[in-house]
């Protein structure tokens, strides 16, 4: 995970409270957001959440039934694309398919007007960043998915934009090529300083990219925060539930004091202890999340009487660098662990059908209320 | 040869033969020595009289080149009056009345010929009462009745290519700055020539071989060719008749012939190149 500073001083996007409606459809419901300069703003969310419905309007392409955007401090109202300080990288890339390499890239500084030099040079320049100087004149249907991709982002970033927005840029990139093409953006975001603004459904691409994460769901955003915030400190059961797996359960506040909580789930044979204050009505039902690496799995009973459970492991799956454990509880519910192999040999872990506790420290459980 | 494969080559020549057969008696008699076209002469034939008497005669070849003129004209016309009605139709999303256009545009696809003709006519003889123009009939007044039926034809060929073209690809030259006009021109107009071009050949053809609407709207000295050979056929078909049909048969045969293998070849050359970029790394 990457954990970059921003100047939060210089905010570079403000989003206004936008609607857009399609008809009936709610696209986009009332979003505010800030985004800062130089950074890498994640929006994150499955098919439908209105991510690329406020990444076109932040184009151009589709402009807001209610709400201001502004960008570097102007408002963006009635301003077509094509006069926007901001380029798109396409999911599809949409590179013109009757160009060469060389004339997709000098496209966009064809229409300012610049000297055929002066693009010539540009053009090569930007190509070389992106390692594509040698296949300048080839045509896009004689190019693989990733080279592809990197014409693509050499076409949006050679009109030096101060806002680049991605649309899915990773998706179409196999799984390999994806982590190494991750890192490589990282670098040319750093090198060139232009802010960001990505749009992805995969969240292992938002945790690695991101300095920052809005999580999208139904048109809103739900939480923004570091990738780290928004795995360790979800803000409700949508969050918590979409970003990596948790194990989610229900219960009542017995206890509520500034300093720690204490919540009964009725799946737990044991009341769950937290270290620090919630703010939340008295018996109010709360959810408490517990992620899967955060447990312990033993064959002894831990110490205390709290923070533990008991149960038989049900299946193991081995992952390589670690070990899913589906443990049915004596309540019937089944927690998912995960366990890093540390170790080569396997002579002490647990098997099949052997009866194990589980068990977690105070700060790990998540009170969540919504 | 077992069964299916029998039976599948019969009906392979036997369709053949019915679409090629009248078309190949025709250009064998059109070597035919004889006055009489059904009658073979086998002591003189073949020959090439009516070859010789065809290029002489001034008023077929005449015909034949209005009858190329006009085409042109229409299929030009056609094609860019078929490009902007594929264009508001597939790209100006819904408005007032476009099924109306829709409906509008497509309709002489099963309007009636002779029903657009007799439309044709009035409406051309009641505009020169008013306006005084188009004066008399003649080639104009055919051109504009050949575009009419011809630009549905286009706006088909053209739509449904737009309709099956990423709107993704305008959307990045916006992107990148273009101004809408630019657009059109650099990348929606180079994407969609291949359906300009046969929309164009597809016009060229309609008016080439329309008699219908052309016998309404012509005017003495602008008689098409199909207008000079239905009225020649009428009179008893001359053997010269099938010289220039199987010239013109010739020479619709070496377009298509040449226009397939080379689009064979551009197509295997793509996937060449296609495969090699992704045997390529990275």
């Amino acid at each position: 995970m990457t954990q970059k500073t921003v100047d939060r001083a210089q905010e570079y996007v403000r989003i206004e409270a936008v609607t857009k409606r399609f008809g009936d459809f709610v696209a986009v419901d009332g979003i505010s957001l800030s985004i800062f300069k130089g950074e890498i703003f994640c929006l994150l969310g499955g098919s439908g959440c209105g991510k690329t419905t406020l990444l076109r309007m932040l184009a151009g392409f589709e402009s807001p039934t209610s709400g201001r955007i502004l960008i570097d401090g102007q408002d963006m109202a009635g301003i077509p694309p094509h006069e926007r300080p901001v380029n798109m990288m396409f999911q599809s890339y949409a590179l013109f398919p009757h160009m060469t390499v060389e004339s997709n890239v000098a496209f966009g500084l064809e229409q300012e007007g610049l000297a055929k030099t002066e693009i010539s040079r540009r053009v090569a320049e930007m190509l070389d960043i992106v390692k594509m100087g040698e296949y300048g004149r080839r045509k896009p249907h004689q190019l693989s998915g990733g080279q592809r991709q990197r014409v693509a982002l050499a076409r949006a970033l050679v009109k030096r934009p101060k806002l680049l927005l991605l649309d899915e840029p990773l998706g179409a990139l196999d799984r390999k090529l994806r982590e190494h093409t991750q890192f490589e953006l990282i670098n040319l975001q750093e090198q060139l300083g232009v802010t960001f603004v990505v749009v992805t459904h995969d969240q292992e691409e938002a945790m690695t990219l991101a300095s920052r994460i809005g999580v999208m769901n139904k048109g809103q955003i739900v939480q923004v925060g570091t990738p780290t915030d928004i795995y360790e400190f979800p803000n409700s059961r949508f969050v918590a539930d979409f970003i990596g797996s948790v194990n989610l359960f229900e219960g009542q506040l017995v206890e509520d004091e500034p300093g720690h909580v204490r919540i009964r789930c009725a799946e737990l044979d044991s009341t769950v202890f937290v270290d620090h204050g919630i703010s939340a009505a008295p018996d109010a039902k709360v959810a408490v999340a517990i992620r899967p690496e955060k447990i312990e799995l033993s064959r002894e009973a831990p110490s205390g009487d709290e923070n533990r459970a008991h149960g038989v492991v049900k299946e193991i799956a081995y992952m390589g660098d670690m070990s899913v454990y589906l443990v049915r509880l004596d309540s019937g519910r089944v927690v998912r662990v995960t366990i890093p192999n540390s170790e080569r040999h396997a002579d002490q872990r647990v098997v099949w059908e052997e009866p194990v506790y589980l068990s977690w420290e105070p700060s790990s459980p998540v009170v969540l209320t919504v | 040869m077992s069964t299916r494969g029998w039976f599948r080559h019969t009906a392979l020549a036997l369709g053949l033969a019915f679409l090629y057969i009248p078309i190949l008696s025709m250009m064998v008699f059109s070597f035919n020595n004889s006055r009489m076209v059904t009658v073979w002469d086998s002591v003189n034939s073949p020959t090439l009289r009516w070859y010789v008497r065809l290029f002489e005669n001034e008023q077929l070849l005449g015909a034949a080149w209005i009858s190329l003129q006009i085409a042109a004209m229409t299929a030009t016309g056609a094609v860019i009056l078929g490009t902007l009605a594929g264009l508001v139709l597939t790209r100006f999303g819904p408005f007032r009345g476009r099924a109306l256009l829709s409906a509008m545009t497509t309709a002489p696809l099963v309007m009636p010929e002779i029903i657009m003709g007799i439309a044709m006519l009035l409406l051309f003889v009641s505009l020169e009462q008013l306006i005084g123009w188009p004066t008399g009939r003649g080639m104009l007044t055919i051109v504009i009745a050949h575009i009419t039926f011809t630009m549905a034809y286009v706006t088909v060929v053209i739509q449904s290519r737009l309709a099956g073209f990423d709107d993704a690809l305008e959307e990045a030259a916006r992107d990148l700055g273009a101004r809408p006009v630019t657009v059109f021109f650099r990348i929606t107009l180079p994407l969609i020539a291949p359906a300009l071009v046969s929309g164009w050949l597809l016009a060229f053809t309609l008016s080439w071989d329309d008699v219908v609407i052309s016998q309404f709207v012509a005017g003495p000295g602008s008689s098409t060719l199909p207008m000079e050979i239905f009225s020649r056929v009428r009179r008893g078909v001359s053997p010269d008749i099938n010289a220039l049909a199987t010239i013109m048969v010739l020479i619709v045969a070496t377009g298509v012939v040449a226009s397939t293998v080379w689009m064979k070849r551009q197509e295997r050359k793509r996937l060449l190149e296609e495969q090699m970029a992704r045997s390529d790394a990275g």
